[in-house]
C-alpha cells in the first residue's frame, strides 16, 4: 500500500472525571493508506463513535495526535478546520437525524458546491453538477427540488448522502454505521454506491460497522475494537479468516448464517464465557 | 410550517386566546381615536365618580326646549329617588311598633308605603322600648318626607342691570329636556377615578402601557434567555460552567426581590414605563436560560449538527439554522408567559409604589395602587378597581390560553 493518508498514536478519549471517568478510546494506533477501505467492527459502546467523531475533529482527543496528510492535525482555528473538512468527510448512522428538516434538500446540496468554492457559479452550473451528482446515486434531482427530507424514504435520503460526499470528494470518508437504519435491498444499494464513489474520487474509505460479516464483504483491512482499544488488525481475509483474539471469534460466531442453524447456545456460552 | 400554522390556527384554546388578547389590543389602538385628548387629564373635582351619564345643569335649565310630559309616576319616582333605604328602614321600625303586620308593609312599593305612613303617623305617640336617638330619627324623616311631597314649580332668578334679581324661567315638575340637545353632557361608563380623570379613557390607555411593558420585559427576558441558553448548551465546557453559574445564582435570589432594590434605586423621578420594562425583562431571564440550554444540550450531538459543522458553518449559523428551529416552538411559548409575567410583575411592583412615575403615564398597577391608596374599596368605589382586576385576570388567561393552545399543538401527546 502507498503511504497513509490518516494515522493516530495513543489517541485516547476520556470522559468525566474521578469516579465517574470513562475511558471511551484508550490509546489506540491506526494507519489508514490512501484508496482503502477498512472497517472498524465492534460493538455497541465498544467507541467506535468516539473514535470516529475525533477523527473527524468534532471531538478533541484528551491524548494522542492524529496525522492527516502526513502532517500533523492543527484544526485550532476556524479557517483550519474548513480546510480540514474540506479532506474528511462523513456519512451518519441514522438518515433521518442528519438532515436539518427545516431546510430543503437543494440546500443541503447547495451548500457542498459553495464549500468546495464553487459559491461564485451561475446557477445553472450549480443545478448540473447537482443533477450529475443526483444521477450518480440514482435519484433525479427534478422529481427532489423543492422537497423537505421527510418528504423522502430513509434509503434516498442515505443515497443523496453519497451524493453529497460525490460533490465535495473528500480524501477521507468516514461512514458511521451507513447501513445499519437501511432494509437488506437497499443496503446493497448503498455500499455498492459507496464502493463505486470510491473509485470516481479516489478516496480512502473508514467503514465503521457492528457486523464483521459485512466487514468481510467490502473490506480491505479491518480493525476489531473491543473496550476502546484494537484488539486485532489486518487484511480482511486474515482477520475474518484466521482470528487471534477471542473477541472475533465471537463476533463472527455472531454473525447468522442462512445455510446453518443459528446456535443460540454456542453464541450464549461464548458470551458467558467472556463475561 | 405551513401544516403547524394550520393547526395552530385550528386549535380552539390558541384562537380563543388570540381572539380575546386582539381585542384588547385594538381596543388601545381604536379607543382614542374616538375618545380624543389626554387619559391623564384631571376632569372631575373630587373623587370617585360613579358611573353614569353627566348632564350639565346649567345647559339643561337655560335650554330653551322644554318638552311637557304628563307621567304618573313621575312624583312617587321623585320621592323614591330621594329616600334612602336606611330612611325606609325607620319608617318600618316605627310601623311595627305601631302595631302594623310585617306583611303590610312593602318597602318596594314607595306610593304604598307614604299612604300607610301619613295615615298612621303621629309624633306624640312615644313607645317605651325606642330610644330616643331613634325616635329623633324617625321625626327628621317625617320632616323630609313633608318637603318631598310639596310640588311647588322652581323660579330661576336672574341678576338685573341693579343687581336685583328678577324672576327669569319658570320650571315646571313635569317639563322634560332632550339630552340630545343639551350642550354638555359626558357620559363616564366607569365614573372617575380618585384624581377625577375619566376612568374608562385612563384603563384603556393603561391597558395599552401595560401590554407594551409586558412585550418589552418578554422580549428582552427571552432574548437574554435565549442567547444565553444557546451559547451555554451548545459550547458546553468552561462557558457554560460560567453562564449556568450566574444563571444559578440569579435563580437563588428571588428575583422580585431584586426587582423591588432595582426599581427602588432608580428611584421616582427616573422610573418612566420603559426603564420600568427593562428592570423587569432583565430580572426574568433566569428560567428561560435554564429551559433553553437543557434543548440544546440534547440537540448539539444530534447528526444534523456535526453534519452541519462538517460543512464549514458558522458558530453563529449553526445556531439560527440548526438548532433555533427546532426550539423555536418552546420559545415562543416561553415569549408569550413572559409577557403575561411582566404584566403582573409590572403590576405588583405599582401596588408597592415602585411602579412607573404617576404623571406620565397610566398603567393597570397604578390604577390598582391609587385606588387602594384612596380606599375605594372601603367607599364603595369597586368601578375604581374591579374593572382592573376583570381587565388583568382577561389578559392573563388569554395568554396562558394561547400557550395552551400552542403546547397541545407542539407536543401532540399532551391533546386531552
Amino acid at each position: 500500500m502507498s503511504k497513509s493518508v490518516l494515522s493516530g498514536k495513543g489517541v485516547t478519549k476520556v470522559f468525566g472525571l474521578g469516579d465517574k471517568k470513562t475511558v471511551a478510546v484508550d490509546h489506540v494506533n491506526f494507519k489508514f493508506s490512501k484508496g482503502e477501505l477498512v472497517s472498524i467492527v465492534g460493538e455497541s459502546g465498544s467507541g467506535k463513535t468516539t473514535l470516529v467523531k475525533m477523527i473527524l475533529g468534532l471531538l478533541s482527543p484528551t491524548e494522542g495526535d492524529i496525522y492527516f496528510m502526513g502532517k500533523k492535525r492543527d484544526i485550532r482555528t476556524r479557517k483550519q478546520k474548513r480546510e480540514y473538512w474540506k479532506g474528511i468527510q462523513a456519512i451518519f448512522q441514522d438518515p433521518f437525524s442528519s438532515y436539518n428538516i427545516f431546510h430543503k434538500i437543494d440546500s443541503v446540496l447547495m451548500d457542498c458546491i459553495n464549500m468546495r468554492g464553487g459559491s461564485h457559479l451561475p446557477r445553472d452550473e450549480k443545478i448540473k453538477m447537482i443533477t450529475e451528482a443526483c444521477g450518480f446515486v440514482n435519484l433525479k434531482y427534478a422529481e427532489l427540488t423543492n422537497k423537505y427530507p421527510f418528504e423522502l424514504s430513509g434509503g434516498q435520503m442515505q443515497r443523496l448522502m453519497i451524493a453529497r460526499i460525490f460533490l465535495l470528494k473528500p480524501q477521507i470518508l468516514l461512514a458511521d454505521e451507513p447501513t445499519s437504519m437501511i432494509d437488506a435491498c437497499s443496503r446493497a444499494t448503498i455500499l455498492d454506491m459507496l464502493l463505486q464513489c470510491r473509485n470516481e474520487v479516489g478516496m480512502t474509505i473508514i467503514f465503521v460497522t457492528h457486523d464483521i460479516g459485512l466487514a468481510y464483504y467490502i473490506s480491505d483491512s479491518v480493525y476489531i475494537m473491543e473496550h476502546g482499544k484494537f484488539v486485532e488488525h489486518g487484511t480482511a481475509d486474515q482477520v475474518i479468516l484466521s482470528p487471534t483474539a477471542d473477541y472475533t471469534q465471537r463476533l463472527i460466531n455472531d454473525v447468522p448464517k442462512i445455510h446453518a442453524p443459528w446456535d443460540f447456545a454456542k453464541v450464549a456460552s461464548t458470551v458467558s464465557a467472556q463475561a | 410550517m405551513k401544516n403547524t400554522l394550520r393547526q395552530i390556527t385550528q386549535s380552539p384554546k390558541f384562537m380563543i386566546g388570540f381572539c380575546l388578547i386582539l381585542v384588547l389590543i385594538l381596543t388601545t389602538l381604536i379607543y382614542p381615536l374616538f375618545s380624543p385628548g389626554s387619559p391623564l387629564e384631571m376632569i372631575g373635582l373630587g373623587t370617585f365618580f360613579r358611573p353614569g351619564t353627566y348632564v350639565s345643569v346649567y345647559d339643561s335649565v337655560t335650554t330653551d326646549k322644554r318638552y311637557t310630559i304628563n307621567l304618573t309616576d313621575a312624583a312617587e319616582k321623585r320621592v323614591a329617588s330621594k329616600l334612602a333605604s336606611e330612611d325606609k328602614e325607620v319608617m318600618k321600625t316605627w310601623l311595627l311598633e305601631f302595631g302594623i303586620a310585617e306583611e303590610e308593609i312593602d318597602l318596594e312599593d314607595t306610593e304604598a308605603l307614604l299612604d300607610l305612613w301619613f295615615n298612621t303617623y303621629d309624633e306624640s305617640i312615644r313607645f317605651d322600648n325606642m330610644t330616643t336617638a331613634v325616635r329623633k330619627h324617625v321625626q327628621r324623616t317625617d320632616a323630609k318626607l313633608d318637603g318631598l311631597l310639596e310640588h311647588q314649580d322652581i323660579i330661576v332668578a336672574d341678576s338685573a342691570a341693579d343687581g336685583s334679581l328678577v324672576e327669569g324661567s319658570l320650571i315646571k315638575g313635569n317639563e322634560y329636556i332632550n339630552v340630545a340637545e343639551i350642550a354638555n353632557v359626558r357620559v363616564l361608563p366607569l365614573g372617575t377615578d380618585n384624581f377625577g380623570r375619566d376612568m374608562l379613557k385612563e384603563m384603556i390607555s393603561a391597558l395599552g402601557v401595560s401590554l407594551m411593558i409586558g412585550l418589552i420585559a418578554g422580549a428582552i427576558a427571552t432574548f437574554i434567555g435565549l442567547a444565553l441558553g444557546l451559547l451555554s448548551g451548545y459550547l458546553g465546557g468552561v462557558v457554560d460552567d460560567i453562564i449556568m453559574f450566574v444563571t444559578n445564582l440569579f435563580t437563588v435570589i428571588p428575583s422580585f426581590v431584586l426587582l423591588i432594590l432595582i426599581s427602588f434605586s432608580i428611584g421616582q423621578s427616573d422610573r418612566g414605563a420603559t426603564t420600568v420594562a427593562i428592570v423587569i425583562g432583565l430580572t426574568s431571564w433566569v428560567w428561560t436560560t435554564r429551559s433553553v440550554r437543557a434543548q440544546v444540550t440534547s440537540l448539539r450531538n444530534r447528526d444534523h449538527v456535526n453534519l452541519s459543522k462538517l460543512s464549514g458553518h458558522s458558530l453563529i449559523r449553526i445556531l439560527v439554522t440548526d438548532i433555533l428551529p427546532y426550539i423555536a416552538s418552546y420559545v415562543i411559548m416561553a415569549f408569550i408567559l413572559q409577557i403575561c409575567s411582566g404584566i403582573l410583575a409590572e403590576a405588583q411592583l405599582s401596588m408597592l409604589g415602585l411602579g412607573p412615575k404617576t404623571t406620565s403615564v397610566p398603567t393597570l398597577g397604578l390604577m390598582m395602587f391609587w385606588a387602594m391608596a384612596y380606599t375605594a374599596h372601603l367607599n364603595g368605589a369597586w368601578w375604581a378597581y374591579f374593572p382592573l382586576v376583570i381587565l388583568i385576570a382577561c389578559i392573563s388567561f388569554s395568554l396562558n390560553l394561547m400557550n395552551t393552545g400552542l403546547d397541545q399543538v407542539f407536543n401532540p401527546q399532551l391533546r386531552d
